[in-house]
């Protein structure tokens, strides 16, 4: 016998967050954590209980977006997420000293469970995850531990970018995974027909990575902010 | 008292576990702590009694903590080694000590100093029997 006691208790650690939202897109550069983490900015300043994990191991990248610095979870009972800008947020690199990550699938699978099973979230109204590009072991243990999970699709206007896309949307309806919505991010001219929301390609973003505040005021979360009305979050 | 989690877990999925087998009196379940987590046992076991209350099923059940050693398996050059001897901080311990596959961003292998290697045992908590009367 070698019984796996971790996932027993996920359920319980997420028993209290009301949604949870994956912010996905098979290909890697489209925008996905900088729209994570401008989703849940938008929504803490709405006024709700918001998380944030980036589960993007070998690329975590929202520290950089949300300008977290000096920050480490509390132990209690697990490990509680340090708040930024209310925001609860999880990262690996709380762990790694923002080093480099190489693991193996089955690691990375590892690693989920531990962190999904140690983190105490407490109550929540959305809980944002930053989904790795593509559908691997990332994806597959959220769609089987976080079974309420909705996914938030981020494409492209790039003929590749769409095409991988409607392969994803494909497999969500066949594992009867909910789409929230898909949002065109760096969109230029007219949007297209499966998108949702547009996300006009804003040449101000890079400039405003590392402050909530200044990625708050950029054209990009203006349109994200009319997305949250659209998708009805 | 991260180990509170796994205490959590490990009290739990032997309460589940007995259930599903239609146990009725749990006796003893073996708690594998691998060497690479360096679990602090008395918090652990501080943890699991505080649960019991908790967990009723598993007031009558005896926990036995077994201590596996990690063993490393390198993918790069095929060399198998122990934990004892390779280097890390304090930090580091810590870090690997809440997310073990931290291994792989501190750890390397002692010979190629690649750090693509197989943990082959001694991971982190696990549970390696549970006995109980039907």
């Amino acid at each position: 016998m070698n019984i796996d006691p971790r996932p027993s208790v996920i359920e319980e650690r997420l028993k209290n967050v009301k949604r949870i939202i994956a912010v996905t897109g098979w290909k890697g550069g489209i925008g996905k954590s900088v729209t994570a983490c401008s989703l849940a900015l938008l929504l803490a300043k709405k006024g709700f209980k918001t998380g944030l994990f980036d589960l993007d191991f070998a690329g975590a990248s929202d520290h950089l977006i949300l300008g977290a610095k000096g920050l480490f979870p509390k132990e209690e009972k697990g490990l509680e997420p340090p708040l930024l800008e209310g925001v609860k947020f999880m990262s690996v690199v709380f762990f790694s000293e923002n080093k480099a990550v190489p693991l193996r699938g089955a690691n990375v699978s590892d690693a989920i469970i531990e962190l999904l099973a140690i983190t105490q979230w407490g109550e929540l109204d959305f809980l944002v995850l930053d989904m790795p590009p593509g559908i691997n072991d990332a994806a597959l243990d959220v769609m089987r531990f976080a079974k309420k999970a909705e996914v938030l699709a981020v494409t492209t206007p790039s003929l590749i970018a769409r095409d991988v896309l409607e392969r994803s949307l494909a497999l969500y309806r066949t594992l009867k995974v909910p789409v929230l919505g898909v949002v065109e991010n760096m969109a230029r001219g007219t949007a297209s027909k499966s998108a949702a929301a547009r996300l006009r390609f804003d040449a101000g973003l890079e400039a405003a990575l590392g402050s909530p505040s200044a990625l708050l005021k950029t054209r990009f979360c203006r349109d994200l902010a009319a997305a949250v009305k659209t998708l009805e979050l | 008292m991260h180990e509170w989690a796994l205490a959590e877990s490990v009290i739990k999925s032997t309460v589940e576990y007995a259930g599903a087998e239609k146990i009725t009196k749990l006796k003893e379940a073996g708690v594998v702590f691998g060497e690479l987590q360096a679990i602090d046992k008395e918090i652990f076991v501080f943890a699991l009694e505080e649960l019991r209350r908790q967990f009723p099923a598993a007031l009558t059940c005896k926990f036995k903590i077994i201590k596996e050693p990690a063993a490393f398996r390198c993918k790069a050059c095929s060399h198998k080694f122990a934990l004892k001897g390779l280097k890390k901080t304090k930090d580091e311990a810590e870090f690997i000590h809440f997310v073990p596959e931290m291994a792989h961003t501190f750890l390397k292998c002692p010979k190629c100093k690649s750090p693509d290697f197989e943990l082959v045992a001694g991971r982190g908590v696990s549970i390696s029997y549970i006995k109980g009367a039907k």
